[in-house]
């Protein structure tokens, strides 16, 4: 035996502790600070992780350049769809930031499958720690990587050629934020069930390309045939972009007519920013609740 | 050992998987401070008992405590009370150890001036204090095995279960494996819950449940399993073995086993047989051993198996692997 002479009044005083038994005081680790632990150490291994983050932040930023200046002509002053002295890739613009936070919140949810895969999620699951605080503290972390990479789209801003203004970017990241945690438990929710990585990757493509192309992030929702206008009112990424754009641009002067082409409209009504909000919110919630019975869940 | 109560109580206990019933009604008591084995082939549910103790599985009926605290009902209890160590590694592979131990302390609510102490003692017992710093990733299997125990037990658990803890190591490290938790049990009087493939480990276990087909079908410390077998083991080689097994049944009316050169005779008493059986034979005896039975024997007789056909090589691991998969896909 190594060391079993040497012993210190720590190890004399846990004695007495064991012996104690049953009745021997256990700290409850507190909520939050279990959403914390969760959320540290994903944030801990994506610092480490350098080429994920760039990873997440390559297809956005071709997505701006490609479609962007390529589109800019078409869409442009006179197209009819937006005003004068206003460009396609202005408008674009939150849109892609948007398109930055989606990928970057579902995929951050690859790191419970990945956990799964190397055993590390079986570290958190007999943790003393509720599950709906690992709910909680993963979509928390996969929201912040998110924000990270949607602050950084922020710096094409001026080449784009988008006014910022301090409260319109505030009020962006709020709305923002929320789209990050409720994507993130979405991400959660499905990536819980999943018992591979090739199995989330497929299942993740088949539902963000859609949810992404029809949200109204890359083109204005005006104009569209029926059935497509049909189907991007169901995508429930729609009601997070659309609020994104109008803060953006609503706090540095643009003209009225460029924000309106940002909404969302039913027939002639168009939605207010806080029913918008209250929409993404209610579906945040519920998939972060369902997160959280995937995590329950025992065999 | 002074026997202070039991720290898991199991009464019972039943797992069906779908049609598949894993553990079929076991009972079962585990002394505080004893170091408990659990033996079985595999597939005989040690894992999923072992599973439904550490809260990570539900049972199907019975009941099972630990620690005072009812598995089913009170599971975050449990779990701040356990430590686990499981068959394959749960380390954070991108993290340090001791930014692994640090996740560790943080969630089971290690007190804040008492965790970098705590870390640095754990390491230090598993001999990891130079390697503390570095990315787990880079660690060999027995060093991942040895901070797996160092965090198991950083929180001062009640009970540190352990699955299979030495499986694929090497000898030498095996036996570090065992220094380690002896000292633990010595020094702060966890209870150990492990399970196990090799007969060695088994003998030094305070108690073994030798678990087959969902039932125990033995328990006690390894002295009486092998008192139960009642009587001795007497190997002897011959000149001719064929003709010395005929005759030993003839005339002596004992049963024969013939094993690699080998015959093997169970008998109630090994020093008396010997005498008889020297006049008995008229072919010439080589060699004569007289043993006590060993587990192995005790295993085989029990299970109709030896347990060295269990033990986990690459292809046993692989096996087990598409038998979880398997499993898991049933959930």
């Amino acid at each position: 035996m190594t060391n079993a002479t040497a012993s210190s009044p720590v190890v004399e005083q846990e004695a007495s502790a064991a012996a104690l038994g049953s009745t021997g005081i256990r700290v409850r680790v507190p909520f939050w600070q279990s959403v914390f632990i969760i959320w540290y150490r994903d944030i801990l291994r994506f610092t480490r992780d350098r080429a994920r983050l760039i990873g997440s932040l390559a297809q956005p930023i071709l997505f701006l350049v490609v479609f962007g200046v390529g589109l800019s002509s078409a869409f442009g002053a006179g197209s009819g769809v937006l005003p004068p002295h206003t460009t396609y890739l202005e408008f674009m613009f939150p849109g892609v930031i948007g398109m930055t936070v989606l990928m970057t919140s579902i995929f951050s949810a690859m790191q419970i499958v990945w956990d799964r895969e190397f055993g590390f999620l079986r570290e958190i699951l007999v943790a003393p720690i509720d599950r709906s605080a690992v709910a909680v503290g993963k979509a928390l972390s996969g929201a912040s990587q998110a924000m990270i990479g949607g602050i950084i789209m922020l710096i094409f801003a001026p080449i784009v050629g988008v006014r910022l203004s301090v409260l319109g970017v505030l009020e962006m990241l709020a709305l923002l934020l929320l789209l990050a945690v409720s994507l993130s438990a979405f991400g959660i929710a499905i990536a819980s069930r999943m018992k591979s990585m090739q199995g989330f990757q497929v299942v993740m493509n088949f539902l963000m390309m859609p949810m992404l192309f029809l949200s109204g992030a890359l083109f204005p929702l005006k104009g569209l045939p029926t059935w497509m206008a049909v189907l991007t009112r169901f995508d429930p990424v729609t009601y997070a972009i659309a609020p994104v754009r109008v803060s953006l641009f609503s706090n540095s002067g643009y003209p009225a007519p460029f924000i309106n082409a940002a909404q969302v409209t039913i027939g002639s009504y168009t939605l207010p920013l806080l029913l918008d909000v209250g929409i993404v919110a209610v579906i945040g919630v519920t998939v972060l609740g369902l997160a959280i019975a995937q995590l329950r869940k025992r065999d | 050992m002074a026997d202070q109560g039991d720290v898991i109580t199991v009464r019972g206990l039943v797992k069906r998987y779908g049609p598949v019933e894993a553990v079929r009604g076991i009972d079962l008591d585990v002394h505080r401070g004893e170091i408990f084995g659990f033996l079985g082939p595999n597939g005989a549910g040690k894992s999923t008992t072992i599973s439904i103790l550490c809260t990570l599985v539900d049972k199907t009926a019975g009941s099972a405590t630990v620690a005072g605290w009812d598995v089913a009902r009170h599971p975050q209890e449990v779990r701040s009370r356990i430590g686990l160590v499981f068959q394959d590694p749960s380390l954070d592979n991108q993290l340090t150890a001791r930014q692994n131990l640090y996740f560790h302390a943080l969630a089971y609510g290690v007190p804040r001036h008492q965790r970098s102490e705590r870390i640095r003692a754990a390491l230090e017992m598993v001999g990891l204090e130079d390697r503390a710093d570095v990315q787990v990733i880079t660690y060999s299997g027995g060093m991942k095995r040895r901070l797996e125990i160092a965090r198991g037990v950083l929180h001062h658990p009640e009970v540190l279960f352990l699955d299979e803890p030495t499986i694929g190591l090497d000898p030498q490290t095996r036996a570090t494996v065992w220094d380690h938790l002896r000292e633990i049990r010595a020094q702060t009087g966890t209870t150990i819950f492990m399970t196990t493939h090799y007969m060695e480990e088994a003998e030094w276990c305070d108690r073994i449940a030798v678990i087959d087909h969902g039932r125990i079908v033995a328990l006690g410390t390894p002295d009486e399993l092998k008192d139960q077998m009642g009587g001795d083991v007497v190997v002897v080689t011959t000149s001719d073995n064929q003709r010395a097994a005929e005759q030993i049944t003839s005339r002596m009316g004992a049963a024969v086993t013939s094993d690699d050169g080998t015959l093997r005779v169970d008998v109630p008493n090994g020093p008396e047989f010997v005498p008889q059986l020297v006049r008995a034979l008229d072919v010439e005896v080589k060699t004569v051993t007289v043993r006590r039975p060993s587990l192995d024997d005790v295993f085989l007789k029990l299970t109709g198996r030896a347990i060295r056909d269990e033990e986990v090589d690459s292809a046993g691991a692989l096996h087990r692997a598409m038998a979880q998969r398997w499993q898991g896909g049933r959930r």
